[in-house]
């Protein structure tokens, strides 16, 4: 890679340069990208997997026997291969390519239905998304199970001490994301995962809001699953990845019928293939899984520890100029983070400065983010969310900060 | 005047503006004088649920018009119901249900109205039909 020597002592504007959407305009001012939280962009090396994917070798994997489809069943392991290594899997089989972080817990989900009861207990964290409770409120309604909440304080930390009251040998399955997405706190999965293996129960960690920023260490953390999404971490949408530990994969039923998946078929009775196509029916999303890779590729190549340090500086930065304007108020401010702002302020509607940011080519989130119990918790309809990723600059935070007063001389 | 009338006129008035600043200053301005739902109205019954910002509207008619009063948590929401009141407000119901929606993208305010903003515009302009529709049933 002609990349990785400029990257070492992380060059800021060659890495700019590697993302052609950050030379747009929006609104007719430079484009200022403060949703990485949302989806990340995708630099030139995983764009170009992409294309070059359908151009040279586009084939049905796994299946033929003429030289495209070789090529391309080996791209798409080598995929596998790369993320295994990234997250030090112990086995590559105890990867399963899904469409993303939704899909990889609802094929969990569904795959506790018959190992459920009533009087179990599911337990998840009160920082959850969306989609990391919807699932599990469905398979507490299909067992009769009960899923209990771990709660969290106005810092933004999870309050260990009730978590450790909640664990009993009803505990089947703890639920809790690695990253909160709209607090940026990095929970610490590592003692929660230890804990719930006391009792004897399973843990899922939801890395969506984490891959981008941490390298997760799956031997490490001794996690049973982990989930996350491409488009998070610069690859494509559409494409992720869940983690099973090789004996829950087994013991799993599968989530989904059809080709690829099974052994045997007769009308009778059909097999199931082996880990990981057990879980892979139909044709998979074969670029996806390959610019996945390159996805994977470039961020080791920028090396986790710079950008950790980097990203940290943003926050940090960004944080201390924020607070200086009139009613800012932060919501999430673990000592433990990563670069995610949520805030307010005064009694501006979060839309209406998101409506104001967007006119000057900045683009946050507003909203409640999929997680309306945190917006509850600190009794708010929304907040404004800025996400900051290693592309991200000082001076880019300095148009923020100018912006944003902007906005408040006008709604104020 | 009629819908149509009262729409050429806000158009008018938009083009006034040379830069987005006016645009939405003058909005904003209008979200701060839009006269206020009756509290009464302020209801689960009467609210639209946008993913980002909430619409309160309420419906009476008197002498064959429809009046219609609206709220949002929003002020640029609000400069926009104020807007569409002072289009839609104190008309005849066949006249609403007739009535087209094309000039809001001449002020420059389209995106407002895009399904993906969430913030219950859109919903707005279909409950304010639905009211019209409603209210033609009863004078026919």
């Amino acid at each position: 890679m002609e990349t990785s020597q400029e990257h070492s002592v992380f060059n800021i504007e060659a890495i700019r340069q590697d993302f052609p959407i950050l030379n747009r305009k929006v609104n007719g001012k430079p484009l200022v990208y403060f949703d990485n939280a949302a989806t990340s962009q995708k630099p030139k090396v995983v764009i170009d997997a992409i294309t070059h994917y359908y151009s040279s070798y586009n084939a049905n994997i796994h299946r033929g026997v003429h030289a495209l489809s070789q090529e391309a069943t080996d791209a798409f392991e080598a995929a596998r291969k790369t993320i295994q290594k990234h997250f030090n899997a112990e086995h590559a089989h105890e990867l399963i390519f899904t469409s993303g972080t939704t899909h990889g817990i609802n094929l969990v989900a569904s795959g506790f239905t018959s190992f459920l009861k009533e009087n179990d207990e599911v337990l998840v964290s009160a920082m959850e998304h969306h989609s990391n409770i919807v699932p599990w409120q469905m398979l507490c309604e299909r067992t009769g199970a009960t899923l209990r909440v771990i709660p969290m304080n106005n810092e933004g930390d999870l309050v260990i001490s009730d978590f450790d009251k909640l664990l009993s040998s009803k505990t089947k399955l703890v639920f809790v994301n690695h990253v909160s997405n709209v607090l940026g706190t990095i929970n610490p999965i590592k003692f929660i995962i230890k804990k719930a293996h006391q009792v004897g129960a399973a843990v899922l960690i939801d890395g969506a809001q984490a891959c981008a920023h941490i390298k997760a260490d799956l031997v490490d953390l001794n996690a049973d699953f982990y989930v996350t999404s491409a488009h998070k971490m610069c690859g494509p949408t559409g494409i992720g990845v869940l983690y099973g530990k090789e004996e829950w994969l087994k013991k799993l039923p599968p989530y989904q019928g059809g080709g690829e998946m099974i052994e045997e078929v007769t009308f009778e009775k059909s097999t199931y293939a082996g880990l990981p196509h057990k879980f892979e029916a139909g044709t998979p999303n074969v670029s996806g899984a390959i610019a996945f890779g390159a996805a994977i590729d470039y961020l080791n190549d920028l090396g986790f520890d710079k950008i950790q340090a980097y990203e940290d500086d943003l926050l940090n930065y960004a944080t201390e100029k924020l607070s200086t304007l009139e009613g800012v108020k932060i919501y999430g401010t673990s000592k433990e983070k990563t670069s995610v702002i949520s805030f307010n302020i005064g009694n501006i509607h979060p839309y209406d400065i998101g409506t104001i940011l967007d006119k000057m080519g900045i683009a946050v989130r507003t909203g409640h983010h999929c997680a309306q119990p945190i917006m509850d918790y600190y009794h708010i309809p929304g907040t404004v969310r800025a996400s900051f990723i290693f592309y991200n600059t000082k001076e880019e935070i300095d148009i923020f900060i100018e912006a944003l007063k902007k906005a408040i001389g006008m709604l104020s | 005047m009629t819908i149509e009338e009262v729409q050429n006129e806000i158009i008018d008035e938009f083009s006034m503006f040379d830069n987005w600043e006016d645009r939405y200053q003058y909005m904003i301005d209008l979200g701060k004088t839009l006269p206020l739902i009756d509290p009464k109205y302020k209801t689960e019954d009467h609210i639209i649920k946008g993913c980002q910002s909430k619409v309160w509207v309420h419906a009476e008619m008197e002498n064959d018009k429809i009046d219609f009063t609206a709220d949002s948590d929003a002020i640029i929401t609000k400069g926009i119901i104020a807007i569409l009141l002072r289009v839609f407000s104190n008309q005849h119901p066949k006249d609403i249900i007739d009535a087209d929606t094309d000039f809001i993208d001449k002020i420059g305010l389209k995106e407002h109205l895009s399904p993906t903003r969430a913030n219950g515009l859109v919903s707005m302009i279909k409950q304010i039909k639905l009211y019209a529709i409603a209210y033609q049933t009863q004078l026919n």
